[in-house]
């Protein structure tokens, strides 16, 4: 059967164009000779040498891959924790509250978020000493707050489809429950934890609202530096981070797929 | 399905003595008292129950019965509201399910799905300390016996149902459990594969002399396997007793009707002798000679239960000598269910009621076939039924 132009196949045209056209000049425009961002003037890769001589963005590169990294990774440990007992525990006081107060993050605009941890982190200072003063540890603590509510949503519809029996039966066979979390329920659930690890990896290095708030001198983050770049004009050289960043992004996702194919539970 | 419930019974348990009858032998479980609520829902209700060592034991009843939560109980995944459950002369309360001397095998299987199968296997031994060597020699022996020795190296995903439940069936032995605990274990097999397994699930609890315990719905499945059946109903044990004993002699009307099909016919008492005992009754339209006593009394309301294959459909009134105005009925032939092996008749009486008749097709070719509409007599011996007063 022959298809004409049909309703369907425009729309699904149009709406990639209208997601990946800004994607693609982005990076078609990296590749400019000319120091105007809109003007082609020949291909050239002089602004990726740039941008490797550029200490400023390297070093803010460097701070937010290794704030993403530690916020993901505890993330992951608190939202796991949150998520299991969300699921596993039957009926407790203040589960509905519990399960509500997790995910309220989602929904939170970040400005609220990010001006809530400075005046905690600011109060916190003045009682204990610590976090002193504001840089890559209140950050940190700021990104593990947020991402742990994704990873908390993840890994719960992930262990509610679980099978239980699988951890009874590994109780019947003599396994503690301890062992019986790490041998069973974790491996079953990893999927989950590596797709909310990226998640949250992801998250943390594309924020700028709630960074900027908790942030402090010497901790400027790569969105904030761009941010910051974009104010004084645009130079192409930002066009060539992204079109890493977005490289790598996509052979990340690219892995993710190909590695997590979905398991089943007998 | 041809089955001989009497011919296995001396199998599973030594030269078929019945130490349920004989007392002979002290109970290896003993349940007292047992109750589980869940909130105001009573799920196991003042369950006592004795099961001897190497029986192969079936909980038989409908969903929602209790006797999954008799078996997790047992296993240890609940803990009873009241009541106690010995093992071996050891009380269980408290005893969490990795310290209890059971497995289970579950419907669902649970089988470990990142794990093969060798190492599903070999996981509750692992767990007891036992070193690698000896625990994959002794799956390897548990895989042959379960006839999956060329499979120790796949996924779960990569096996049949079949497979999967004998997986299953090895993974909850290799530690020689005192009692094993299976879910409806054949529960997720074709018809086909369900009877094989039947066969060599007994096999393999007779060579290793394991105690049984099987939770099922299916009443063929009980039937075929058990030494003794347990029938539930809404939390309590309503008959304990051999496969046989359960079908011919229920004690109530529900037993009667949920093992197997029955005809029901309720009456009254019209003549209560010493050895014997007549009801009439206007489901019947009839007066129903029981040739045995009853303890009952002159116009007390009971019923009188028949299995299909005990009643005989004839075209011509039944020539009887003596009691012949007893035990048969006219009636019109409603519908007919050909089986191949069987013939289902279902018969419209003259009251109304319809009765239920199986007839084995002994002959390929029946000169005098019943056909729809036809005027017929159902007639029975006077031992064929049985008088239910519950």
């Amino acid at each position: 059967m022959r298809k004409s132009f049909s309703f369907s196949s425009v729309a699904t045209v149009l709406g990639f164009a209208f997601l990946y056209a800004p994607i693609v000049s982005l990076i078609i425009f990296s590749f400019n000779e000319s120091k105007l961002v809109t003007v082609w003037a020949g291909f050239s890769t002089k602004w990726y040498v740039k941008l490797f001589q550029d200490p400023q963005i390297l070093g803010a590169a460097w701070i937010s891959l290794k704030i993403a990294f530690i916020s993901a990774s505890l993330a992951i440990i608190l939202g796991t924790l949150a998520a299991y007992v969300l699921v596993r525990f039957r009926r407790f006081l203040g589960k509905n509250l519990l399960s509500g107060m997790i995910t309220a993050p989602l929904v939170m605009p970040d400005v609220i978020i990010g001006l809530s941890l400075l005046l905690l982190f600011i109060s916190m200072e003045s009682l204990f000493g610590w976090p002193a003063g504001r840089g890559l540890t209140t950050i940190i603590i700021a990104h593990t707050t947020f991402c742990m509510a994704y990873v908390a949503v993840v890994v719960q519809s992930r262990l509610g489809d679980m099978d239980e029996s699988l951890e009874e039966a590994a109780l019947d066979l003599g396994a503690k429950p301890v062992r019986v979390f790490f041998d069973i329920t974790l491996p079953v659930i990893s999927p989950a934890l590596v797709s909310g690890w990226l998640l949250s990896f992801t998250l943390s290095l594309d924020d700028l609202v709630i960074a900027s708030f908790v942030s402090g001198p010497g901790a400027s983050t790569l969105p904030m530096v761009i941010f910051s770049k974009v104010r004084l004009g645009v130079s192409p050289d930002i066009n060539a981070l992204a079109t890493i960043i977005i490289v790598i992004v996509a052979l990340g996702v690219l892995v993710a797929a190909t590695k997590m194919k979905p398991e089943k539970g007998y | 399905m041809a089955t001989n419930p009497q011919s296995k019974v001396s199998g599973a348990i030594a030269n078929g003595a019945k130490p349920w009858i004989t007392h002979d032998q002290e109970p290896f479980i003993k349940i007292s008292n047992l109750t589980k609520k869940f909130g105001d829902f009573t799920a196991v209700d003042n369950v006592s129950l004795e099961i001897y060592r190497e029986e192969l034991f079936c909980l038989l009843g409908g969903s929602g019965c209790g006797k999954s939560t008799l078996l997790r109980m047992l296993a240890g995944f609940e803990a009873p509201t009241s009541g106690k459950i010995e093992i071996d002369g050891q009380d269980m309360s408290g005893v969490a399910p990795f310290d209890r001397p059971t497995n289970m095998m579950f419907q669902s299987y649970a089988l470990f799905p990142h794990m093969s199968v060798e190492k599903n296997v070999a996981y509750g031994l692992l767990r007891d300390g036992v070193s690698k060597n000896d625990a994959y020699s002794q799956v390897n022996e548990m895989l042959k016996l379960v006839q999956l020795e060329d499979f120790g190296k796949r996924k779960p995903d990569q096996l049949s149902g079949g497979q999967r439940q004998r997986v299953a069936l090895a993974r909850s032995l290799i530690k020689r459990p005192k009692l094993l605990l299976l879910d409806e274990p054949l529960g997720a097999l074709d018809k086909k594969l369900r009877e094989e397994t039947q066969f060599e699930l007994i096999n393999i609890q007779e060579s290793l002399g394991v105690t049984f315990i099987v939770v099922t719905h299916d009443q063929e499945e009980a039937m075929t396997l058990s030494t003794r059946i347990g029938v539930m109903n809404e939390g309590e044990i309503v008959q304990v007793g051999e496969p046989r004993e359960v079908y011919e002699f229920p004690q109530s009307r529900f037993v009667a009707d949920f093992i197997g099909s029955v005809n029901i016919f309720e009456g009254r008492v019209s003549d209560d002798a010493i050895d014997y005992v007549r009801i009439k009754s206007e489901d019947a339209n009839c007066e129903i000679h029981v040739s045995h006593g009853v303890s009952c009394t002159e116009n007390q309301k009971l019923w009188f239960a028949i299995r299909p294959e005990k009643m005989t459909v004839t075209h011509k009134k039944p020539h009887k000598t003596k009691l012949a105005k007893f035990n048969w009925i006219s009636g019109i032939v409603d519908e007919i269910a050909y089986q191949g092996n069987l013939s289902v008749y279902r018969i419209k009486l003259e009251s109304g009621k319809v009765v239920r008749i199986t007839k084995s097709n002994r002959l390929r070719h029946d000169e005098d076939e019943i056909t729809w509409d036809d005027k017929v007599y159902v007639s029975w011996e006077d031992t064929a039924g049985v008088v239910l007063t519950q």
